[in-house]
């Protein structure tokens, strides 16, 4: 309970001094949405050339878009903050987390509340709500409470994939920006129809890290869809839990690490 | 190692989106064949055509540290070209192999037949990188006037990508839009131009006249950079540093 209230403490007086600067924070809040809005203007310009991309339509594809971009927009503010262990861990000031007397990911993550980033949050919402709303969906209760298991599960599972990947960083300190490839990139996958792609390449990315089930599984669920790569229908409906095993193995992994851990010596 | 990797992985995402775009057919006059061959030079071009590297001259900047380039002999602007095209060359030598040889393996590239493509293609390059380099330091500039110059790198990291012609090919746009953006701003040079060159999209002439806009931004950015760090120098002794 105690624990609870220092994160408390810290999140309040991060957004505290964020908020001091209010014409900074303006300019951040927009700028921000900036990524988002690039990513729905790309999709919008392919479609520009052709009526189907993977054998999906515009309205189709909007609805993975929205998804995609909503979890991974609320996984970034949530715990985006961690690419920076890198940095702690080849300056030694991840030292100075560990001799707290606090869990180290609770208090790195609690370093820092981007609330400048609500606004691409707010931005992926709207673009989602619009998709719903246009894609001719035969609302049952059943689905919209897949929509909103699709988004937690979604989120969580950004959230273990940037965990996972940005703890390479106690193993190899110049990893760089490896963990982009599966962050970003994974992003750009579960934007688009998973039939898009192939070979090696699409089995890896949308069943082996499991990114065909964030945003492309439950879309087909929702528009009512078969499959035509041949999953069974259920899949749409099982795919949020996809973030169970993920957030255990970025949990492993971040544990191995933090144990893994040896300070800079300076 | 990590970079060539994280480019090789984003080389097959853009790779296979283009290729189911263009749905086996042509698609804004590009074969599937010189898709492949776009994406993939694109991503090997990435480190050798930084788009965005880290913010050195602004850092300097703000610390103060520029005062000791103007103390050399040699224009700062020459001196920092001249570092620039050593990192190229350097990127050239390790970065850009690995994600070309990923697209010829995997991949149906199409490979430019006519004799004089090799060429124009390595000088179009070379503008590319002096061009890229000139926005850089133009960025970077602005902080001789704001110090903070997180908000100019910001807008150049979301628009450098697109306009450049690196996330789609810029052929996809209107046509309108695209010779606005061809002849008004300098991005599309930076990947759009040199891909353009290599895979023979276009018929010679037009090929040379790529070129030669490219040339024309060249001059037209050197000239700016010089004019601004001029500018900048006078403002520098205002400031008392």
């Amino acid at each position: 309970m105690g624990e609870l209230r220092a994160y408390g403490h810290l999140l309040r007086a991060q957004a505290r001094s964020q908020l001091s600067y209010r014409v900074s924070f303006a300019i951040d809040l927009v700028s921000n949405i900036g990524a988002t809005a690039l990513d729905v203007l790309t999709v919008f310009v392919l479609y520009g050339v052709t009526t189907a991309i993977g054998g999906f339509r515009l309205g189709e594809t909007m609805v993975m878009v929205g998804l995609a971009q909503v979890a991974f927009t609320l996984a970034d503010m949530l715990v985006g903050y961690i690419e920076r262990i890198r940095v702690y861990v080849r300056t030694g000031l991840l030292d100075t987390v560990l001799i707290r007397p606090l869990g180290p990911l609770g208090q790195l993550l609690a370093m820092d509340v981007p609330l400048r980033k609500l606004s691409r949050v707010l931005l992926a919402v709207l673009v989602l709500t619009v998709a719903l709303a246009r894609a001719g969906i035969d609302w049952t209760p059943g689905r919209a409470a897949l929509v909103a298991a699709t988004l937690i599960g979604g989120t969580a599972f950004f959230a273990s994939i940037f965990i996972g990947t940005a703890s390479v960083a106690f193993w190899w300190i110049e990893s760089g920006e490896i963990g982009n490839a599966f962050t970003y990139g994974g992003r750009d996958f579960t934007t688009y129809p998973i039939t898009v792609f192939d070979g090696a390449f699409r089995h890896l990315f949308a069943y082996g890290l499991g990114f065909g089930f964030v945003a492309y599984q439950p879309a087909l669920a929702l528009l009512g869809r078969a499959d035509p790569l041949g999953l069974p229908a259920w899949a749409g409906w099982a795919a949020p839990l996809v973030c169970v095993p993920a957030a255990l193995v970025a949990g492993l992994i971040w544990r191995t690490g933090i144990r893994h851990y040896r300070s800079t010596g300076s | 190692m990590a970079g060539a990797f994280t480019n090789t992985v984003f080389g097959f995402l853009r790779c296979y989106l283009f290729l189911a775009v263009a749905g086996g057919a042509a698609v804004a006059g590009y074969t599937p064949e010189q898709l492949v061959t776009y994406v993939w030079v694109a991503q090997g071009l990435l480190a050798v055509v930084l788009l965005w590297g880290p913010p050195e001259l602004a850092d300097r900047i703000r610390t103060g540290e520029v005062v000791a380039d103007l103390l050399r002999p040699v224009h700062p602007v020459t001196s920092m070209l001249a570092t620039d095209l050593g990192r190229a060359w350097h990127a050239v030598l390790t970065r850009c192999v690995p994600p070309v040889l990923t697209g010829l393996i995997f991949f149906e590239p199409y490979l430019p037949v006519r004799w004089h493509t090799g060429p124009l293609f390595v000088l179009s390059v070379l503008f590319a990188i002096v061009i890229t380099f000139c926005c850089r330091f133009l960025i970077n500039a602005t902080g001789y006037w704001l110090l903070d110059v997180r908000g100019p790198i910001m807008l150049w990291t979301l628009g450098s990508g697109v306009i450049s012609g690196l996330y789609f090919p810029l052929r996809f746009l209107p046509e309108p839009a695209l010779l606005a953006l061809w002849l008004l701003t300098p991005l599309p040079s930076l990947f759009q131009a040199p891909l353009d060159v290599l895979i023979e999209r276009d018929a010679t002439p037009v090929q040379l006249g790529i070129v030669g806009v490219q040339a024309a931004w060249t001059v037209i950015m050197l000239l700016l950079c010089r004019y601004v760090q001029t500018r900048a120098e006078r403002r520098l002794v205002i400031q008392g540093g």
